[in-house]
């Protein structure tokens, strides 16, 4: 378990972090949201002992971080941000060292980095110099470092940054298969990232959390949940306004001349009376769906909700 | 306190030394001045003593420069790249990684005397100096070098640009070295003779001639081991300290 309480961090008189609160259970990805500066890396620095807070604690696993921050490390696997790594050795002397530091000796050593190196697909570029990878495989050494000593409580922050699709596709797969029974906290401002591999997502904003849920019911705050998208083959004069005239709809949306979003009132399910009174209008329909709703709508809308009121 | 912790850091800081030619680049400058102050400003010939004094008299000043290089980049540099966020998130414990640095540090700089080797011979081939004494030099050379480096690694701690760090560290190392100099004690007339014996005890000059001279007293050597343990402890604190920020 990771409890965090009352946590508060300011810089001077920058508040950082401000009165934060959650657990986070083993089994758990969770998904660290927020915009640039909310606080995330903040948080995470926290946690990883490398930061002290200015007040509140933290317990990793029933380690107080701040007085036993060294039985904290040993259980936690870190993936700062930016993914730094020492530029100037290679990627197998700097995995070397890590190896040697997480008290892995001989043979048994050997075996960690291999398993390491595959998870993560070194291999090409093990005997490389770190400054001459590209951005993506930096990240990956991160990863690898990170999970060198398969960690009861893994941290990464933005681990997919600057990583192209299919390595984004494999880092989340990885995460994925580590979860089991880990402790895993992700930031990410990718919010695809959340629904793909995280069990729960915070969404942070001015160092305060705003939203705690899994992602299918933080899905269901948004306006477009339940919404119902269509797509017609043909463009038809005046569709909006007949659209609108249908009963329980609250409001229609032209997104383009043939793209129509409809939200019915409040709880309502549209769908079969929607399918009918097409197929009467005789409408030729491309493509008709419910939507789950938008997790990044729900992001923008709270977010910039809170800047509002304090604006 | 995790002596192999040390040693794991240590020869993580030493690979990053040589990983790179300005190492080298480095210990050729370092023997090539060594040479030029002991031969041309020491006038090592014309002395026409087999001693080594021309040689030592000259390492503390050799010292002021190359040493804050050395030292400059065992800090900044990580807080400047983001790899101290690393660094310290791994289970290695603070003491142990200033210990570990300093030590990679004072190996370095040990390697760059060791090399200096050529100038005994020399000396041995010339005349019958008192390799006693000559052991006794670089002994106390060492230390010296090992009291600079602590004063660098406390300085590269408290700043991100390493160019800084290497002013600073210039800057405190000089005050230290000329305490005990005539002109400084003038300054200080109005002193009671405590604070002035006091001043004079700081120097590292002076502590350091009377080592070039051939004599190891253990107070001195005492004096440059607790200048290492002062200021390494002074950069467990910055880091401390960087933690709370």
């Amino acid at each position: 378990m990771i409890h965090v309480q009352n946590l508060c961090k300011h810089f001077d008189d920058v508040f950082a972090v401000e009165n934060l609160n959650f657990s986070v259970a083993e089994g758990e990805v969770l998904g660290f949201l927020g915009p640039n500066g909310a606080g995330k890396s903040t948080t995470m620095k926290i946690i990883s002992g490398f930061l002290a807070p200015s007040e509140g604690c933290v317990s990793v696993c029933g380690f107080d971080v701040t007085k036993e921050t060294h039985s904290v490390q040993q259980l936690m696997g870190y993936l700062p941000e930016g993914a730094p790594a020492y530029g100037e050795m290679t990627v197998r002397a700097f995995l070397d060292f890590i190896a040697q530091v997480r008290g892995f000796k001989g043979p048994q050593k050997e075996q960690r980095l291999q398993a390491v190196i595959e998870q993560v697909q070194l291999q090409s570029v093990m005997g490389q110099v770190i400054d001459t990878l590209s951005k993506g495989f930096v990240r990956r050494v991160g990863i690898a470092q990170a999970i060198m000593h398969d960690p009861k409580v893994l941290i990464l922050d933005e681990p997919t940054d600057g990583l192209d699709p299919n390595q984004k596709h494999q880092v989340r797969e990885l995460i994925k298969g580590l979860a089991k029974d880990k402790i895993v906290i992700i930031s990410t401002h990718i919010l695809e990232e959340v629904s793909a591999v995280c069990s729960r997502a915070l969404i942070i904003d001015k160092g305060k959390l705003i939203l705690d849920g899994k992602p299918s019911e933080l899905e269901k705050q948004s306006r477009y949940h339940n919404a119902i998208s269509l797509n017609l083959v043909d463009e038809i004069p005046d569709a909006q306004a007949m659209l609108q005239a249908l009963d329980g709809i609250e409001a229609v949306e032209q997104v383009n001349e043939r793209l129509f979003t409809l939200f019915p009132r409040q709880g309502a399910m549209l769908l079969p009376q929607v399918v009918r009174w097409l197929d009467k209008k005789a409408w030729q329909v491309e493509n008709l769906h419910v939507e789950k709703g938008r997790l990044e709508d729900v992001f923008r809308q709270v977010t910039s909700a809170k800047q509002k009121a304090r604006a | 306190m995790s002596l192999e912790m040390i040693n794991i850091v240590m020869r993580r800081q030493l690979y990053s030394y040589f990983a790179t030619p300005v190492a080298y680049v480095f210990i050729v400058m370092f023997l090539v001045l060594a040479g030029v102050f002991s031969f041309y400003l020491g006038n090592f010939f014309e002395k026409g003593q087999a001693d080594l004094s021309a040689f030592f008299n000259f390492h503390p000043w050799l010292y002021l420069f190359f040493m804050p290089a050395i030292a400059m980049g065992l800090w900044s540099s990580e807080r400047q790249l983001g790899t101290i966020e690393l660094l310290m998130t791994l289970p290695i414990g603070h003491g142990n990684v200033v210990l570990g640095k300093f030590l990679a540090a004072w190996l370095f700089a040990a390697l760059a005397l060791l090399l200096t080797f050529p100038i005994w011979i020399t000396v041995s081939y010339l005349g019958d100096p008192d390799h006693g004494v000559i052991v006794a030099g670089y002994v106390g050379s060492w230390l010296m070098a090992g009291g600079f480096l602590a004063i660098g690694s406390c300085m590269s701690a408290c700043t991100k640009n390493q160019i800084v760090a290497f002013l600073l560290t210039v800057v405190v190392s000089f005050i230290f070295m000329v305490s005990g100099v005539p002109m400084v004690l003038e300054a200080f007339f109005w002193a009671p003779q405590w604070l002035l014996d006091f001043i004079v005890g700081l120097s590292f000059l002076i502590r350091f001639d009377a080592i070039a001279r051939g004599v190891l007293d253990v107070r001195d050597v005492l004096y440059f081991c607790m200048q290492i343990a002062l200021w390494l402890y002074l950069t467990g604190l910055m880091l401390k300290r960087n933690q709370a920020q």
